[in-house]
């Protein structure tokens, strides 16, 4: 696989991927069923979408733990710091580059998995809006137990609203996301290095110190 | 040091999985829908605690009536048969006569505005027992020859269809002839008195039905959830008193002290504790928590979250009226015409009445949706003495209770709605006289029926009357389906579901975020539009490139 200057990097690991698409399916089945129980839609049924719902938050909530002990024990974390270098030049990148096939200013390696604007987008996600989620999810699922647990005076209605808010913009997330995977050098080239774990990236590409995440 | 993280990793994922699994039957789907034929061991608690509950089976006595030389008698009156009881129950009638059965008035209610059929209460049906001065209202009342003096104690407690009332006239007709044949016919009734009076129980079904099922002057007039289809029904019709299932009989759950049967309903409730016969086995009423426990669902089933906001019935009476169909609507102010000088009665569908001259317009309905309230157990009733405001529908009954109350649970109702006669000056509801010789049923005369019967209860009138819009609440209780007839959780977790009238509180499924919405869908569109364009961009530039 020397040619074209291309070369294969194994770039995810196996719980990485497994995590990601396990993830994927969870949050396919959380917007499904979670947009249903607001009613936007009867696809399921208010009374499946609901206990789907609560099964497949508390699964998410059990394996994000799982997640969150797997990136600290792998240093993996390190590929989440935000860095607000080049970042501009992402930007630029994506607005301006892209259209004239010029190369990525921040290409992918095994250290360096995340530009600048990813590691920002998935911290924000990771360390925000998912916990929030969350947090709000797992609340709203615990309601009966409010009083019990001296937390009488949570509102349910605000819950859901921010919970609803928060689904809204999990939903943005992913559309954006999955358009983006189509901007590798061939469409599919990122969707199948996140099932194969090998990502194609160009033999010149250098990386500078700042972008890996040491071990 | 890679290897070891690899087996870190697979130990990891062992682990997931492993604590994941558990989960599932849990939270699984599979309880979705009901299944009839469950064993035992996948009962819901609930059931198994009810059927532990009621497996003593049947009830048992220490006394056959039949043998009671007392009750040997040629008996010539009502008042003789009562004299006969109280000789062996000597407290019977002291006791029945201190209860709302006999005085017909709520004790718990302020003197001053007595609640009551024969207090100050009244009703959009005949509208006021004038203080029990309105005769044909006593045919219920628990007396002999509908009056309030002697007990009869046969109303509740009699097992034999004889009419004892009517064979008292006769009997009485007969010995005054005083011819022989007469007095042979006299003795062959009382001989059927005899047998009558022997044949002594615990109310039944059908003791409590003949009133009940027919309050408000006919069957499922009044109440949705009782009347004659409720004397023998079976457990589609009702779960618990179903004769091809547990066959309860009404004191099964109105248990009873002193004679005072609990149940009733107006200014405190039925019940004022939620507990289980396992914290308590003397508690004054069962109620369906008292067997049923207030978790009684399966552990993952959701509907036990419910029931500190919601009551039983409303997801276990689905409908009520679910057999004979019951009054929806009564407006006086449509009674009075003749046809061909004389009063007439119109019958429409299921035979039932929709205009008589004597009360006015009807209307019937079956298989009736109840409308939903919070509700603590306690009613508002309007009385007479209360001012109205005629502008608005007059509630004459409306449940108490609110979200905030923590004893109030949604509840399920009849609403009969009518037009009824008030005084345009006072602003108060009137009490025309309807069944005496003068009163309306007779004359059909509105102003001397209005005057009579204010007469009556020492009201002034002002002689100016209107028929003004009017509600009347019923809890509903009865009728109690098979589980798998009960509510989905769709039927209230919708947009214009059941509960759409409720507000106060936030219910997941039927309300929204008006601007999140409008927000949270824009964000949508605007994602997909920038990627729309940005793809489009990508397209067009790259093509262009290749022409070049």
């Amino acid at each position: 696989m020397d040619t074209n200057g291309i070369i294969n990097i194994y770039l995810y690991t196996r719980y990485e991927r497994f995590w990601h698409w396990l993830q994927m399916l969870l949050i396919v089945l959380l917007l499904v069923t979670g947009f249903e129980v607001q009613s936007y839609y009867h696809l399921l049924g208010f009374q499946t979408a609901a206990k789907i719902h609560n099964f497949a938050g508390i699964t998410w909530l059990i394996s994000f733990a799982f997640f969150i002990f797997w990136i600290f024990t792998t240093g993996e974390w390190k590929q989440y710091i935000p860095t607000t270098k080049k970042i501009f030049s992402v930007l630029h990148y994506y607005a301006h580059g892209i259209f004239l096939g010029e190369p990525h200013p921040v290409p992918k390696r095994k250290n360096a998995k995340h530009n600048p604007l990813q590691r920002l987008t998935y911290l924000s996600l990771a360390a925000f809006l998912l916990p929030v989620q969350m947090t709000t999810g797992f609340l709203y699922w615990s309601y009966n137990s409010w009083d019990a647990w001296g937390m009488g005076y949570l509102s349910l209605k605000a819950t859901a609203f921010i919970h609803t808010a928060g689904g809204f913009g999990i939903l943005s997330f992913i559309i954006i996301h999955i358009y983006m995977t189509t901007t590798g050098h061939s469409l599919f080239a990122h969707i199948k290095a996140m099932i194969t774990g090998w990502e194609e990236v160009s033999k010149e590409t250098v990386i500078e110190e700042w972008e890996e995440a040491k071990h | 040091m890679n290897c070891m993280i690899f087996q870190l990793k697979r130990i990891f994922l062992f682990f997931f999985i492993s604590i994941l699994l558990p989960f599932f039957p849990d939270y699984s789907f599979a309880s979705a829908g009901g299944s009839l034929h469950q064993d035992n061991k996948n009962q819901a608690p609930g059931r198994k605690m009810a059927i532990q509950a009621t497996k003593s089976g049947k009830k048992w006595n220490t006394t056959d009536h039949i043998k009671h030389k007392i009750l040997h008698q040629e008996f010539k009156s009502g008042e003789e048969v009562t004299q006969a009881c109280i000789y062996c129950h000597s407290e019977a009638a002291d006791q029945f006569k201190k209860t709302i059965h006999w005085t017909w008035t709520d004790l718990d209610s302020d003197p001053e505005n007595l609640a009551g059929k024969a207090g100050f209460s009244i009703n959009n049906f005949c509208i006021s027992t004038n203080m029990a001065k309105d005769k044909s209202c006593l045919d219920c009342h628990p007396g002999w020859n509908s009056k309030r003096e002697t007990i009869n104690c046969l109303d509740c407690h009699g097992q034999n269809d004889l009419d004892l009332n009517e064979a008292f006239t006769d009997i009485q007709g007969f010995l005054d002839s005083a011819d022989a044949d007469s007095l042979e016919i006299a003795k062959e009734i009382q001989k059927d008195v005899m047998d009558a009076v022997s044949s002594i129980g615990r109310p039944t079904r059908k003791n409590c039905g003949s009133c009940h099922f027919r309050g408000g002057g006919g069957d499922g007039v009044k109440h949705g959830d009782l009347d004659s289809s409720m004397a023998y029904p079976n457990k589609n019709l009702d779960v618990h008193m179903g004769t091809d299932g547990q066959n309860f009989q009404c004191t099964r759950c109105h248990t009873t002290i002193l004679h005072n049967v609990s149940g009733r309903i107006y200014s405190t409730p039925a019940a004022t504790q939620r507990k289980s016969l396992i914290e308590d086995d003397s508690i004054p009423k069962i109620m369906c928590e008292s067997c049923h426990s207030n978790k009684p669902h399966k552990s993952e089933n959701k509907a036990n979250d419910h029931t500190d906001k919601v009551a039983c019935q409303s997801c276990h009476i689905p409908e009520f009226a679910r057999i004979n169909p019951t009054k929806m609507w009564w407006d006086w102010s449509k009674a009075g015409k003749k046809k061909n000088g004389k009063k007439y009665t119109d019958y429409g569908q299921w035979h039932k009445p929709v205009y008589k001259s004597i009360k006015g317009e009807f209307k019937w309905e079956k298989n009736v949706i109840p409308e939903y309230f919070w509700f603590n157990g306690s009613m508002k009733v309007l009385t007479f003495k209360d001012t109205i405001d005629p502008g608005k529908t007059v509630e004459m009954s409306r449940p108490l209770g609110s979200i905030e109350n923590k004893n109030s649970r949604i509840f399920p109702f009849k609403i009969h709605k009518g037009k009824t006669p008030y005084d345009k000056v006072n602003k108060t509801m009137v009490t025309p006289l309807l069944s005496e010789p003068e009163g309306f049923w007779k004359t059909l005369d509105w102003d001397d029926a209005i005057v009579k019967g204010m007469e009556a209860v020492g009201q002034p009138f002002s002689g100016e009357f209107g028929f003004a819009d009017t509600s009347y609440v019923f809890p509903i209780t009865h009728m109690v389906a098979p589980k798998e007839k009960s509510l989905s959780c769709e039927t209230c977790h919708a947009k214009n579901g059941r509960l759409a009238k409720l507000d106060g509180f936030y219910m997941p499924g039927r309300d929204k975020f008006k601007m999140l919405t409008i927000g949270g869908w824009s964000l949508i569109a605007a994602s997909f539009a920038g990627i729309f364009f940005h793809a489009l961009g990508r397209f067009f530039i790259k093509n262009k490139k290749k022409e070049c």
